[in-house]
């Protein structure tokens, strides 16, 4: 039996592949996987209540730069940065997005998340199919990589930056979080605000451009005494490098739970186990 | 033993068709010696590259059942009894009969890399490289030319940017001297504007497939990329550079080490 083919008897076009295993599952999960986070943190973000109960300061909302302390569930007046929302950010706030405190913050996360290198992998993949696969035909397009309008990726140190002052600030969000009204205690909560910045340490602590920062950029790792010891920390970092993928899904669903649970919590839907009582 | 279907490609740059082969496959075999078998008793002309049948020379690389792998280290084993298994050549570079294909391209793009320039004091002289520095760039030494990561890339393959991608076998060669700790040799500019790192999406296929288990993508290709940053996207690093004079020191090193170079080849 023999049947015509082009050349090689490879197709081309989006998809195409004489690939026989199921190639699109990685695509299809990651994709829809990331788009529930997406739209949960969307809706979430637009809520502008229900993110702090008693000690608990939902991620998405810390830091509290400014607060609306009439919507349910919002952060105290103390617990604000700069207190109360000005007058002069309401006039300039659209109508049709809701007053929260997380509009204002969220894009230091979100930028850090979008320009990693593994989310990059993961979206030009399930998203912009270049490829969808490997040996499977990607999109047909003008493609230019990451040197026209996608060069600016090449920021994703500077949201490094970003992410680890929010590593500080959402540790610092945890530990106080273990006092309620000037009594210690602890409280499921409380364990699940400690977790939370610990799971983002690994995640950012195993980031490419920190890697890159810390040690690999050196040409020689054995000439100075401070090569030595930077040597000695780029090793760990390859080292949580190596799970980068694996720590950007555990944080990135960790803090989505994070939030719903302050959230549900918050609305009295569950009740916090907790040694306070409240 | 069991008779199996085996679909094999067979034509030259002007076309051809699938053609189904029966072979007995005898257990231990891979695709390979079920190749060599239908070229020994059904089709003598049927044009296969290897050498060594140990996943070392990277010659025999192909495309089975729709992924590239070395067809000498693929076992039939790893199929169902009734699978049906389609050979192709690798769809990268231009066929030149059945299974054999031209990957001359390469060889091309490896002559455009600045080999190792010694440092002016280390030139001429044996040089001794600690482990830590080995350690980080033996990996890259491992590569075996397949070109199985060239052939996946979907820069090269699907579209077809041979004009602005060397690919990632070559990005691991100037990686392996870049990171080279007597190298004087500044090749970033040239990573940027010629070379293609930006082509490069860090969609990873080619670490997926390097039967050599190099980690490409993230220990050559974004280690050089972030050597792009330092040098083009980073304001901060521009001016500390700026500052400190390393431009300066880095450009009067690599004039040195060249003119060292000069001076012992006449010496030669
Ligand atoms: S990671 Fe880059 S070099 Fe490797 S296959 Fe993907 S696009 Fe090509
Ligand atoms: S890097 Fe790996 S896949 Fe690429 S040519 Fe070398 S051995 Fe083959
Ligand atoms: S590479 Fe993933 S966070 Fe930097
Ligand atoms: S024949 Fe040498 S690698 Fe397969």
């Amino acid at each position: 039996m023999a049947q015509a083919t082009n050349v090689g008897g490879h197709q081309s076009g989006l998809a195409a592949t004489l690939r026989k295993d199921n190639w699109w599952f990685e695509a299809a999960w990651t994709g829809i996987g990331f788009l529930i986070f997406a739209i949960y943190t969307t809706w979430a973000a637009l809520q502008g209540d229900h993110y702090w109960h008693g000690s608990y300061l939902s991620p998405f909302y810390s830091p509290v730069f400014f607060t609306d302390p009439s919507a349910a569930g919002a952060a105290p007046e103390a617990h604000a940065w700069f207190g109360l929302f000005p007058d002069s950010l309401k006039a300039i706030w659209p109508s049709f997005i809701p007053l929260s405190p997380a509009i204002l913050i969220l894009i230091g996360p979100l930028s850090f998340r979008m320009t990693c290198y593994y989310y990059r992998k993961f979206y030009y993949r399930s998203y912009f199919m270049t490829p969808p696969a490997c040996a499977v035909g990607g999109r047909p397009q003008k493609y230019k990589g990451e040197t026209a309008i996608l060069v600016f990726q090449n920021i994703h140190r500077y949201t490094l930056y970003i992410a680890l002052t929010y590593i500080v600030i959402l540790y610092y969000d945890a530990i106080i979080s273990f006092s309620r009204d000037g009594e210690l205690g602890i409280g499921v909560g409380s364990v699940i605000l400690l977790i939370n910045p610990t799971l983002l340490a690994f995640y950012t602590c195993g980031c490419h451009a920190f890697r890159h920062l810390v040690g690999g950029q050196l040409d020689c790792f054995s000439c100075s005494d401070s090569a030595k010891s930077r040597y000695g920390i780029w090793q760990k970092v390859s080292n949580l490098n190596s799970r980068h993928m694996l720590w950007a899904w555990v944080s990135m669903i960790w803090v989505g739970l994070t939030d719903l649970y302050v959230r549900l919590v918050s609305m009295g839907v569950i009740t916090d186990l907790n040694t306070w009582g409240s | 033993m069991a008779e199996r279907t085996i679909r094999i490609w067979r034509g030259d740059e002007n076309g051809g068709e699938f053609v189904d082969y029966q072979v007995e496959v005898d257990e231990g075999m891979v695709v390979l010696d079920v190749i060599h078998k239908i070229q020994a008793k059904d089709a003598n002309d049927l044009a296969v590259r290897w050498n060594c049948k140990a996943g070392k020379c990277g010659s025999c690389s192909m495309e089975i059942n729709g992924r590239p792998k070395l067809s000498c280290m693929t076992r039939m084993n790893e199929y169902e009894p009734d699978e049906l298994i389609t050979v192709q050549p690798v769809k990268t570079f231009p066929i030149i009969k059945d299974l054999v294909t031209d990957v001359s391209w390469n060889y091309e793009q490896n002559k455009r890399i600045k080999p190792l320039l010694p440092k002016a004091d280390a030139a001429g002289k044996d040089f001794i490289m600690m482990q830590e520095d080995v350690d980080r760039v033996q990996e890259f030494r491992k590569c075996i030319e397949c070109y199985l990561c060239q052939n996946v890339c979907h820069v090269l393959r699907d579209q077809d940017k041979k004009g602005e991608f060397v690919g990632p076998r070559f990005m691991i060669r100037l990686a392996g001297l870049e990171m080279h700790p007597v190298d004087a040799a500044d090749r970033i500019p040239q990573i940027r504007d010629e070379f293609g790192s930006g082509m490069c999406n860090i969609t990873r296929c080619c670490t997926d497939v390097c039967p050599e288990s190099i980690g490409l993508t993230d220990n050559a290709i974004i280690p050089i990329k972030e050597r792009v940053v330092d040098r083009y996207y980073d304001p901060v690093a521009w001016i500390i550079r700026k500052m400190s004079g390393a431009d300066e020191k880095r450009e009067a090193e690599e004039k040195a080490a060249d003119a060292k170079q000069a001076e012992l080849q006449k010496t030669v």
